[in-house]
């Protein structure tokens, strides 16, 4: 196939094609992703995210030019939500992600949700999967992190950093939002503002209590991302992550979770898209009804929709 | 899964006032595309490759001040020359009638001026994109 050629020629545009096809859950893109998976698992993956306006992508535009200055490609995909309403998006990232945009070593792609049913996590990670393959020495994934759909790009990233400012709230407010578990590094940016000490502090007490199986305590840092303060720091607590993965086969423990949760998320998104097809939605809609006649439970309709009509 | 239409909307050069680009790309959004937002002040190779890294289906250029008549074309020239192919190119801004004809020949397909109702943009690339789709 031609696209697999270009793309194995390091063509940007069969690159950015490839992405499109998977975005689209085309069978096209499953062919290219299972042609170039033997090119994958050389990357070094990043995960970032973090409540809306936090500075993930100034952050992003900052780790960008300290990994190009460092002489390795990087390729990035951000990820924004979808309207549910509309169906429709407003993908703003590279607003904010411009000081390398004639840099051919760098690419970038926007990426929406989607639907409502999953799906996102399974085309972001075949995305991260894409730009491995292609070559680039880092890839960044970008989340918001409002709790759902950062925790399955977690999964195929090695080190994940939690950005959060110091008007996030007490520390109180970080471990409800379930972020706490999934950080290997927490960045309160914006530490030009008042309050950053105390979060820095608080964070790292609810850090030192917690039980951890790993030995790795996940540092806190401060960074002002729009003056790159604090971005030596980062870039430091990152090498030193991927050092400790580097140690007693942990890298290997990693890969396997990796490749376990995605095959784990592609049967879940089979399971999903083949649930609903055979006349279910209809039969939803018929059962809608019934409950609100209340004939039936909502479980009870549940239930139903499992059982042959 | 549904095809979406993608949209990067860009603003060349200097001019330092997106009110209308900001109100196309929430209207298109609003329609249910995917709109890919730069900021202002680009320049036309950054717009350029944004365009190729994010594969959109429609390119909107919005120019309010005066430069069109080079910007428009120098981007689609880029364009072509980066071997983009069946992107449609439209612009806005403040453009006078007779410029319109000479930016269709460069390739800039249809330019929307101040007053122009957002719905007939959406509509625009809406019946663009059905076309393409069957070619």
């Amino acid at each position: 196939m031609d696209l697999i050629k270009r793309f194995r020629k390091g063509d940007r545009l069969a690159l950015a094609r490839a992405i499109t096809l998977v975005e689209n859950g085309m069978q096209e893109g499953r062919d290219l992703l299972d042609a170039v998976h033997p090119q994958t698992g050389k990357a070094r993956r990043i995960g970032i995210t973090g409540p809306p306006g936090a500075g993930k992508s100034t952050l992003v535009d900052g780790l960008i030019q300290s990994y190009r200055k460092a002489g390795q490609s990087v390729g990035v995909v951000a990820v924004d939500p979808t309207s549910p309403f509309t169906g429709g998006a407003l993908l703003g990232d590279r607003i904010r992600m411009q000081s390398r945009w004639a840099d051919r070593r760098v690419f970038v792609r926007s990426m929406a949700t989607r639907g409502s049913w999953g799906g996102l996590a399974a085309a972001a990670a075949d995305v991260i999967e894409l730009l491995d393959a292609f070559g680039k020495d880092v890839v960044i994934a970008e989340t918001v992190g409002v709790g759902q759909s950062e925790f399955d790009v977690v999964d195929a990233v090695h080190t994940t950093i939690v950005v959060i400012v110091p008007e996030s709230g007490d520390s109180i407010q970080v471990m409800k939002a379930g972020l706490m578990e999934i950080a290997d590094i927490f960045v309160v940016n914006k530490a030009d503002r008042e309050g950053a000490g105390d979060m820095e502090t608080g964070l790292g007490a609810m850090l030192d209590m917690r039980d951890r199986e790993e030995d790795w305590r996940p540092p806190v840092l401060q960074t002002v991302a729009t003056s790159g303060e604090g971005m030596p720091t980062l870039i430091d607590a990152l090498a030193q992550h991927r050092e400790y993965l580097a140690k007693e086969s942990r890298i290997e423990e990693w890969e396997r979770k990796a490749v376990r949760a995605r095959i784990v998320s592609l049967v879940h998104e089979e399971l999903r898209a083949g649930f609903w097809k055979q006349g279910r939605q209809a039969r939803l809609e018929q059962l809608v009804g019934e409950v609100l006649a209340r004939e039936r439970t909502p479980g009870d309709a549940a239930q139903a929709l499992f059982s042959p009509a | 899964m549904d095809r979406k239409i993608r949209v990067l909307v860009a603003k060349p050069g200097l001019d330092g006032h997106d009110r209308g680009a900001k109100v196309v790309a929430s209207a298109l959004r609003d329609a249910g595309m995917e709109v890919i937002y730069t900021g202002l002040h680009q320049t036309p190779e950054g717009i350029v490759e944004a365009a190729v890294q994010e594969d959109v289906d429609v390119v909107g250029l919005s120019v309010l001040s005066g430069a069109h008549m080079t910007l428009f074309p120098r981007i689609v020239e880029l364009l072509r020359e980066a071997g983009v192919e069946g992107m449609l190119i439209i612009g806005g801004g403040i453009i006078p009638a007779d410029d319109h004809e000479f930016l269709r020949e460069k390739g800039v397909e249809k330019v929307f001026t101040p007053g122009a109702p957002t719905s007939e943009i959406v509509d625009y690339i809406r019946s663009w994109f059905e076309k393409r789709k069957t070619v």
